[in-house]
């Protein structure tokens, strides 16, 4: 680890902390639909909007409805993406005349990108058109994003609200997420973005001639190299190159602003054209932070406890030093099997583990990417998870598996981790002798009883589909690696589905066995969270407001802030203990005896 | 207060034989089943011991250890049982005694025409009246309306030491069952055959596992899930042992469930619940419910009668100030007349100090035609008609009042004295004969020694004190000055006192109240706990939720406490159950799969001995904690009076990282044990 490494990580920080109140107050004005400086643009869109769709912005829903009406708009928009991409070969903006995504793999891309995940099993520039990268994932991209916000603005006003039984109103909330916060901020990033060096065009792929012809291995049809009869790689002659082109930068300022990460191109945020210098990968990694922490600020603000969102963001930015100094203190110690090699930071090298990184982020930005966008949702990779030594390799993992809500996915990371608290306060609750209680509401048998439906969810998902996996020919067929390995990389597979992240460890290809499970993860981490989520959002927003005393717990306190870290740990490290024990741990202590997978 | 806890010893040789016997009968699965952890445990344990036929068969090597786990399974199951029964049994020993008083009973009731008759306890109605002599079992509930006896009342209250009961004033309740040491009484009956409180304890000590409360049934519902998620991660650990080449037997996996599920507390969770309805009977209080219990640990108000819980019992006449052109021997004789009748406290004390400060003897009234006006709420006044005189006393505007009505006034000077006692704190009494006001009897209130530091504590806990009281502001605003409370409420009328209820309970706040009297009754429903006192009305009893045997007001923080220390011991024990966990996985998981790659044993930090050593002691630890933490549960967590953070600080500290280190010693202990023994 270096200064200049901690030094950009705390500067990173910064940002973000500079960052949240005044996010936090936009957010806020427009969700209670008070006066921001972009009404008289936005405003007259909306009304027309709401004129053309029949929507009656005055009105309220319940949760039962609220609800029903986000499923059901997200199942349409699914639908939506899974034509496109079986009819993309009919259909303008196809320079390269991609023919029809496969069933299996047009199901699990759909059932991705509705769900916020932007888990990828394709490879961008071989498989998508522009117009199905534009309209049908972009489009997700911007609505995944917003019906998250919408999502988390309704749990907030749940707890804040007295004796009521609505929560808002789904269409204006997801309009006016998209309008006033999405669509602004990624204009003005996606001009940031071309300014370094990201693509925005509509070209066909360039061909270019290499300027030194490479030998590499052939590739059968099943992506496997070929061999001859002596069981040797066939070798062929490359002398020319194919280079993607497209709208890149459009779709990348909202990949990280809405922590949705599935990339233009294969190599994510990795490629030069998504990411191409220092500063753009500074400003992608502050972005996917900028509305998770901004709400944080909301929350404060719409609860009337300004101390207790800064709790909340306390709580968040624990768990995010623990996880960047693990991952970057594992990457920069090297590889141990390479005793001999210099493997320290100097002036001419990078030094610790630099497989699958690029140079031109280094260790610690590479580590702090890891770690950032996986405590977030949001999926987008500047470096090979795969390739991480196996301790730095389990900083993103756990970071899946705590709920990511360490600031978290926009919006899921909000409500993620308001049910933690709901779950922290009753205990605390007990133990201070009350019934307990979490801004004056009581939380009672119905709350927890939904709360622990929606922890359930992930051991459910994440557990039983690994397990399967790994015993079922199908799992293993297209594992690239075994031993402890192998089984991280199943079990990252599924945590990074049922969390909706969509960073893929790598090292597993897609088949049918896998298109269609994580598929189902991936609906079952997004819906059958969100319904328990809004259940007691809804049962919150109708009770009685009791004033606090001090023999109520305070939830503004470090010692909140402490007991929050505690219970998300706890409720993590017990669930995936054994699991992990049986992955990175045990890959980590036979590393350091000179196995490897 | 202490000595009335029953100092039965926790361990009674008699309630643990029986527990011992009841904690087997409840294997019944049908039982278990109420119980979502424990019956994990017991569904495990009957597969390990269907393997263990199994392996008898088939003569397996692993007998030994197989027998073991199995064994200290059902240990597990037994223990959780026992904890139960044990709870269970302590309240219904009582329960026993009770009913033994019960069936025995015969009564002398008193026929109208002064004989008595002979009648089974079971027949007296409401209304009858019975003699009860020397060495008798009081027949029913009612209230003494001749002579002064000591009683046994250790079949209720488990307090062996007597108690006076007399008649008039706050002592005159007698209940069923209890014996008359000395003396005669003659009791009015009060109470209906199987409306009496011995059946009404019965009942409770025997439901009080039955229901369950709304915090309980959530807490529950967080172990029943937290049950689920070890579900998942223990039955998926298998295919992945199965790929990583090192499949476990399920015994081992089965231990490993049973360490990993909150079994501390949910092997706990009812005796808690029970020990808390419990520790109350223990203080002599009856809930009707256990939700009145666990609103009393919520409870943000507490609402008190000055009388009896903030002074001393009751108010002393200290002096009499007479009018100007009034002696005081005139004063303090109309003064003594008026008390004559006058069974309260206050009235005794006024006679005695007439007699005390000016030699006035008490005189019988019963030889002239006198009228006794009795003290009303509405009127505020108490008085008596005697020989033309009509004499009256009360609080000085209620006797203005009365003046004014008779076309007459009250003196500037007197309304002074009024005044001066008033601001000091204490309670003056103005006397009038006819349409004249004679002068002022000054009576004073001794505020409770320690009461003070009482509700400073309560108000560190976040609960405010509101003194109730019929004394006018000024002296109401002394004694509350002097006495620490947050809030007063002077000339309560008790319409006052539900428009307090009402308005607190309308700010989301939970009100607590003690009261005795049939004006209280509606405030005491109101109330979210309400507190009626033993020796008062019927309707009051009905009205509450809880009822005090002792009568004692100051009960009330007691109650609260005991509310608190029922909710901290669940929160505490699951706290302490979860944190558990850590160590037993760094005992297991090592255990499990060292054997296939020995680097695991670097999470073997305990040093365990062997993989199976350390299997086995895991799980004894497990079923021992339980055991071990009986009398925790049985008692409750140690109450003190501090806020919620400070509280919440301390808990955390003992029963979170103490539930994370405790673990460790006790494993590693245990395991050199077995290891020294051959055990495994």
């Amino acid at each position: 680890m270096t200064i200049n490494g901690w030094l950009q990580i705390l500067c990173f920080f910064a940002v973000v902390l500079l960052l949240t109140k005044p996010m936090g107050v936009f957010m806020a004005r427009v969700f209670s639909r008070e006066r921001t400086f972009l009404d008289p643009v936005l405003r007259p869109m909306e009304r027309l909007l709401y004129r053309v769709t029949r929507v009656d912005e005055s009105r309220e829903m319940r949760w039962t409805e609220y609800s029903i009406a986000m499923l059901l708009f997200s199942v349409v928009s699914m639908l939506a993406l899974y034509f496109l991409q079986r009819t993309q070969q009919w259909l303008p903006f196809n320079p390269q005349k991609f023919g029809a995504v496969a069933q299996d793999l047009a199901f699990n891309t759909s059932a991705s990108f509705t769900t916020n995940t932007n888990w990828q099993f394709y490879t961008g520039e071989q498989v998508m058109s522009y117009l199905t990268q534009m309209a049908g994932l972009a489009y997700h991209n911007f609505m995944s994003a917003a019906v998250g916000i919408a999502l988390a603005v309704a749990f907030i006003r749940g707890i804040s609200r007295r004796e009521k039984g609505t929560l808002g109103n789904f269409w204006v909330d997801i309009t006016r997420a998209t309008l006033w916060i999405l669509v602004p901020l990624s204009i003005i990033s996606g001009l940031v973005l071309v300014s370094q060096g990201v693509i925005q065009n509509f070209r066909p792929y360039d061909t270019v001639k290499l300027v030194e012809p490479q030998q590499v291995q052939k590739l059968g049809q099943d992506g496997k190299p070929v061999l001859d009869s002596s069981g040797k790689p066939v070798m062929e002659t490359v002398r020319e190159e194919l280079i993607a082109q497209g709208p890149i930068a459009s779709q990348e300022a909202i990949k990280e602003l809405g922590t949705n990460g599935g990339g233009f191109l294969n190599a994510n945020s990795s490629h030069p054209f998504e990411n191409p210098t220092p500063f753009s990968n500074f400003f992608e990694i502050v972005l996917i932070f900028t509305i998770p922490a901004g709400l944080t600020y909301t929350l404060g603000r719409f609860t009337g406890s300004q101390k207790h969102g800064w709790a909340v963001f306390a709580a968040m930015a624990v768990l995010f030093f623990a996880g960047v100094t693990v991952a970057y203190w594992a990457e920069s110690r090297g590889n141990p099997l390479l005793a001999g090699a210099d493997q320290h930071a100097s002036l001419m090298q990078s030094g610790g583990n630099m497989e699958g990184k690029e140079v031109r982020f280094g260790i610690a930005n590479s580590a702090l990417f890891a770690t950032v966008t996986t405590d977030a949702s949001c999926g987008a990779v500047n470096s090979w998870h795969d390739s991480f030594t196996p301790l730095g390799g389990l900083v993103p993992l756990v970071n899946i598996m705590l709920g990511e809500i360490v600031f978290g996915g926009v919006g899921a990371g909000m409500y993620g981790i308001l049910m933690f608290v709901v779950l922290s306060v009753f205990i605390a609750g007990l133990m201070v002798g009350r019934t307990p209680e979490y801004l004056g509401k009581k939380i009672e048998a119905y709350d927890v009883k939904m709360a622990m439906l929606y922890v359930l969810i992930f051991p459910l998902m994440i557990l039983v589909l690994s397990g399967i996996s790994s015993l079922l020919p199908q799992g293993l067929a297209t594992l690239t690696n075994s031993g402890p390995h192998g089984l991280s990389e199943i079990l990252y597979a599924f945590t990074s589905g049922t969390g909706n992240n969509g960073s893929a460890f790598g090292g597993l290809g897609a088949n049918r066995w896998y298109n269609l499970t994580m598929g189902i993860t991936m609906l079952v981490g997004r819906f059958l969270m969100i319904i328990p989520m809004l259940a007691v959002a809804g049962n919150l927003a109708q009770k009685k407001l009791v004033p606090p005393s001090p023999g109520t717990f305070p939830v503004t306190t470090p010692l909140f802030t402490v007991l929050l870290v505690s219970v998300i740990l706890i409720v993590g490290a017990l669930t995936f203990f054994p699991a992990l024990s049986l992955g990175p741990v045990l890959e980590h202590l036979l590393m350091n005896t000179g196995k490897t997978f | 207060m202490s000595a009335k806890q029953a100092k039965k010893s926790l361990w009674d040789a008699r309630i643990v034989r029986k527990a011992l016997l009841d904690s087997l009968i409840k294997l019944n699965p049908r039982t278990m089943m109420k119980n979502p952890v424990m019956f994990v445990v017991e569904v495990g344990s009957v597969v390990t011991t269907v393997l263990l036929i199994k392996d008898v068969v088939q003569r397996s090597a692993g007998f030994g250890f197989d027998l073991q786990i199995t064994l200290w399974l059902w240990f597990t199951v037994v223990f959780a049982n026992f904890a139960e029964a044990m709870a269970e049994g302590r309240g219904k020993a009582q329960a026993e005694a009770l009913r033994r008083a019960k069936s025995e009973t015969t009564a002398n009731r008193l026929l109208p025409d002064g004989r008595t008759e002979i009648i089974a306890g079971s027949r007296l109605r409401t209304g009858d009246l019975v003699l009860v002599t020397a060495g008798e079992v009081i027949p029913g509930d009612g209230d003494i309306v001749e002579g002064v006896a000591s009683v046994d009342e250790s079949a209720i209250t488990g307090e062996s030491a007597p108690v006076i009961r007399e008649a008039g004033g706050d002592r005159c309740a007698v209940t069923g069952g209890t014996r008359v040491l000395s003396d005669q009484i003659k009791v009015k009956i009060s109470s209906n055959p199987g409306e009496t409180f011995l059946d009404r304890m019965i009942a409770l000590v025997e439901g009080a596992e039955r229901q369950k409360t709304p915090n309980e049934i959530a807490l529950n519902i967080l172990l029943a899930g937290l049950t689920v998620i070890f579900l998942l991660a223990v039955v998926t650990l298998q295919p992945f042992a199965i790929y990583s080449g090192a499949p476990q037997t399920i015994f081992v996996l089965v231990s490993l469930l049973v360490c990993l599920i909150p079994t501390t507390i949910g092997g706990l969770l009812s005796a808690i619940g029970i020990a808390g309805m419990d520790r109350l009977v223990q203080h002599n209080v009856l809930a009707m419910s256990g939700r009145a219990v666990e609103a009393a640990g919520d409870v943000d108000t507490l609402l008190l009668d000055k009388t009896g819980t903030i002074t001393l019992g009751n108010r002393q006449a200290t002096d009499f100030i007479a009018a100007p052109g009034v002696s005081n021997d005139q004063l303090a004789d109309a003064a003594q007349l008026s008390s004559l009748p006058d069974e309260t406290p206050e009235g005794r004390s006024i006679v005695v100090l007439a007699k005390e400060k000016f030699n006035l003897r008490g005189r019988d009234l019963s030889s002239n035609p006198a009228t006794f006006v009795p003290f009303s709420a509405q009127t505020r006044m108490s008085g008596v008609n005697f020989d033309g005189r009509m004499i009256r006393k009360g609080a000085s505007d209620s006797i203005r009042k009365y003046l004014e009505q008779n076309g007459s006034f009250l003196p500037k000077e007197v309304q002074a004295t009024v005044e001066t006692i008033a601001r000091s704190g204490g309670t003056p009494l103005v006397v009038a004969e006819n349409n004249r006001a004679l002068g002022v009897v000054e009576l004073k209130d001794i505020v409770k020694g320690g009461i003070r530091d009482r509700f400073a504590q309560l108000r560190s806990m976040g609960i405010r004190t509101i003194m109730i009281t019929g004394d006018n502001p000024l002296t109401a605003a002394a004694i509350a000055r002097e006495a620490g409370v947050d809030d007063f409420l002077a000339q309560a009328t008790p319409k006052d006192k539900m428009d307090l209820i009402r308005k607190e309970q309308g700010e989301g706040k939970l009100v607590a109240m003690t009261g005795d009297g049939t004006n209280d009754a509606p405030a005491l429903a109101q109330a979210d706990v309400g507190v009626a006192m033993n020796t008062g009305t019927q309707a009051a009893k009905e009205a509450g939720n809880m009822v005090d045997l002792d009568s004692n007001p100051t009960k009330l923080l007691e109650i609260v406490e005991i509310g608190k220390q029922l909710l901290m011991t669940r929160g505490s024990l699951t706290t302490f159950s979860i944190a558990n966990d850590v160590a037993k996985y760094f005992a297991i998981i090592p255990a499990m799969f060292a054997g296939k790659f020995a680097v695991l044993n670097a999470l073997n930090i305990m040093k365990l001995a062997t993989p199976q050593s350390a299997v086995l002691s895991a799980v004894i630890f497990n079923a021992l904690i339980i055991i071990a933490l009986i009398p925790l549960a049985l008692r409750g967590v140690q109450y003190k009076a501090m806020s919620a953070e400070a509280l919440l600080r301390r808990n955390l500290l003992i029963y979170g990282l103490g539930g994370v280190v405790a673990p460790f010693i006790g494993i590693k202990a245990i395991d050199i044990l077995v290891r020294s023994l051959g055990l495994a």
